[in-house]
């Protein structure tokens, strides 16, 4: 049972990685007031980068700061358009992943059939050796680590600090807080930053860790899910945690499925986490009073100081 | 020094219609920054993705053809767009067209009729419709927001599309290849013109062109889309439904897309193949923007991004360019264009030095 079930979590563990990246970047950047489409986009370019940087350095770590940079740039033109220039966000998302999906695809030109052989694992010393548990819980790559560090760290920043409540006020009433003298173009500009670096690095995950290869849209529709989960969590860090281990567990049933025989094909399977998001955000909207009291008020609007 | 953004007191109709023509410039100028990265002379690289292609009656036929599917989303979707109803899984739509009318197609195999045609074609419909519907029904019934169903369901769309070929509607005689066999002649879209590809497929674009623009500028529906687009609170007090116009714009866009996924399949392609399209139901949301939501735009623009398919190939062949270009520089163009939209609504005004006049006007 066992030599079955801690591989099936270990998988669990992967696959929910990128998403709880992805997804947490986009909360606060969506707690900020701002609908940033474009997850799809980021992931793929944070996804080549670290791939690429990896390939020509050799060094991991410089892998993932530099797929952390190309997504903080990425959403940086986003921002630039959306907060600057007054551009509506929902096209302005999708050119983003349009524009992502066509450059990580040129630029990854040269780098189809490039192997990896993945991000190290990292022991915790005594800890990791508790059986089952530390096999479970303490023996993984850094950015496992990190994505479940940056759970607690974005739900102390966002309801712990004086900052967090100034976001969140930022994006539940512009007015109101650009009367009180915050900036709040300035805030929106940094929390849609922070949303495209995690997306960068959630990217990442997928070329250094989930398989470590560039295969061109590689993401397949992880930038989507992620934008479902937030609503999914209504916008609480701690739900992000669950509803990604959660996708992540839908996608082991596709892949363990064929294992165990089950007659099902391959396609079927691979419909599920798409099939999966929309149940879990039908579930989720049709109680229309609970989207309104927990979504940032000022989500998606733009805001132009009138003096 | 970066110039003032002043709020014009109302928009600029000028600046509408040149915005486009300003982003295009701004692509061809990076798309030139690009190609010196890549290092091919730019000069042949533009000339590879921009006149090559239609310097023959054939190119510019093949213009045509790609084309066509984009005129027919991009009409259908500005409507969506204009009611604020975010279709944006019309690749999914496309997919299920092509799929039922192709799976109808196959089935009359062996028949031959001039009911076939229509036959296919309106099954083609009936599939896209379909798959918008449940958006629609999720939507309206459960408040589930309509970008990300109908996204999710393109994915769902691809792979039983997938699926289909891999397994009944597989080519009984095709080595196991995961294709359908061809379609029989009878379903087969006659071609306008000998020895190329364009076919009447071109002409029911440009009737739902015209279908377009009667029903956006002159009947009680149009009026409502836009309302519903641009206020959607005064609408609701009018008493215009909105539930109704979602399921209207989700209808009509979800049967053109599939409309023109049939007529992908048994167009230009001729036969169910794994993919059915090179992401013409995206592609069709920034032919819908370029073509500021307005069927005759739309046309335009769906010519010039048929051209960037149609070049993206030529510089494969040409320069040994990768065919991703062409996603680059549609990206690029859906880019400098909302940025250069800025302009309807805003005026740029230079930073004046500080003098004591400017401080007391100001």
């Amino acid at each position: 049972m066992m030599e079955l079930f801690i591989p099936a979590i270990l998988t669990i563990i992967t696959a929910a990685t990128p998403l709880l990246f992805a997804a947490l970047g986009e909360l606060v950047t969506e707690k900020s007031g701002v609908l940033n489409l474009g997850i799809e986009g980021m992931m793929v370019i944070g996804a080549i980068t670290g791939f690429v940087t990896v390939h020509l350095t050799g060094s991991a770590t410089l892998a993932i700061l530099a797929s952390l940079l190309a997504g903080a740039i990425m959403s940086s033109i986003f921002a630039v358009l959306v907060l600057k220039l007054h551009a509506s966000q929902v096209p302005t998302g999708l050119a983003l992943t349009i524009f992502g999906i066509g450059l990580s695809a040129l630029i990854g030109q040269s780098m189809i059939g490039v192997a990896y052989q993945g991000l190290p694992v990292i022991s915790i010393p005594v800890l990791s050796s508790i059986p089952v548990l530390g096999e479970l819980l303490f023996k993984h790559d850094i950015l496992v680590f990190m994505s479940i560090v940056m759970v607690g760290a974005v739900m102390w920043f966002l309801y712990r600090t004086r900052y967090g409540l100034i976001l969140r006020a930022v994006g539940d009433s512009h007015e109101a807080a650009h009367a009180m003298g915050y900036p709040v173009i300035k805030i929106r500009f940094l929390a849609t930053l922070f949303g495209g670096a995690m997306s960068g690095v959630g990217g990442a995950y997928l070329s250094l860790a989930y398989s470590p290869l560039w295969v061109e849209q590689m993401t397949a529709g992880r930038g989507w899910i992620a934008l479902a989960l937030v609503v999914f969590a209504t916008w609480r860090p701690g739900r992000v945690l669950l509803g990604a281990y959660l996708f992540g567990g839908i996608t082991i049933l596709q892949l363990h499925a064929q294992a165990l025989g089950i007659g099902v094909p391959s396609q079927v399977m691979s419909m599920l986490p798409y099939l999966a998001t929309i149940i879990v955000l039908v579930i989720i909207s049709s109680d229309r009073s609970r989207i309104k009291l927990n979504s940032p008020a000022s989500l998606g609007k733009s805001f132009h100081p009138s003096r | 020094m970066l110039p003032d953004m002043i709020k014009r007191q109302t928009p600029s109709k000028m600046m509408v219609y040149l915005s486009p023509v300003l982003a295009l410039c701004l692509t061809l100028l990076a798309g030139i920054f690009l190609f010196l990265i890549m290092g091919v002379s730019p000069l042949d690289a533009l000339h590879a993705f921009f006149i090559e292609p239609v310097s023959s009656l054939y190119g510019l036929s093949e213009l045509g053809v790609k084309a066509t599917p984009l005129v027919l989303i991009g009409v259908a979707l500005s409507l969506g767009f204009r009611a604020g109803v975010w279709n944006i899984g019309a690749e999914g739509q496309l997919i299920i067209g092509g799929l039922c009318g192709g799976a109808v197609a196959l089935y009359f195999y062996q028949k031959t009729g001039f009911y076939i045609i229509p036959l296919i074609l309106l099954a083609g419909i009936a599939g896209g419709m379909l798959w918008a519907a449940i958006v629609a029904f999720l939507r309206t019934q459960f408040n589930a927001n309509e970008i990300l169903t109908s996204l999710m369901l393109s994915y769902v769309a691809g792979l039983l599309l997938n699926l289909m070929v891999h397994g009944p509607l597989k080519d009984p005689e095709g080595f196991n290849f995961p294709e359908s066999r061809m379609l029989s002649d009878s379903a087969i879209l006659p071609t306008l013109f000998e020895a190329t590809r364009f076919h009447i497929g071109a002409l029911i674009a440009l009737l739902v062109v015209a279908v377009g623009r009667v029903l956006i500028a002159k009947t009680l529906l149009g009026y409502q889309i836009k309302v519903m687009g641009d206020a959607p609170d005064a609408g609701e007090h009018a008493g215009f439904s909105r539930s109704r116009i979602i399921w209207i714009t989700l209808l009509m866009s979800g049967g053109v897309a599939g409309l023109a996924g049939i007529i992908e399949v048994s167009g230009p392609i001729g036969q169910l193949l794994p993919s059915i399209s090179p992401g013409y139901g995206f592609t069709a949301i920034i032919v819908a923007y370029v073509g500021r939501l307005h069927p005759l735009g739309v046309l335009f623009a769906a010519l010039l991004l048929a051209l960037t398919y149609l070049g993206g190939e030529e510089a494969q062949m040409i320069l040994n360019l990768p065919v991703a270009v062409t996603g680059v520089f549609q990206g690029l163009l859906l880019f400098f264009l909302l940025a250069s939209d800025v302009l309807i609504h805003y005026r740029l005004q230079f930073k004046k030095r500080l003098t004591v006049e400017t401080v007391v006007k100001s």
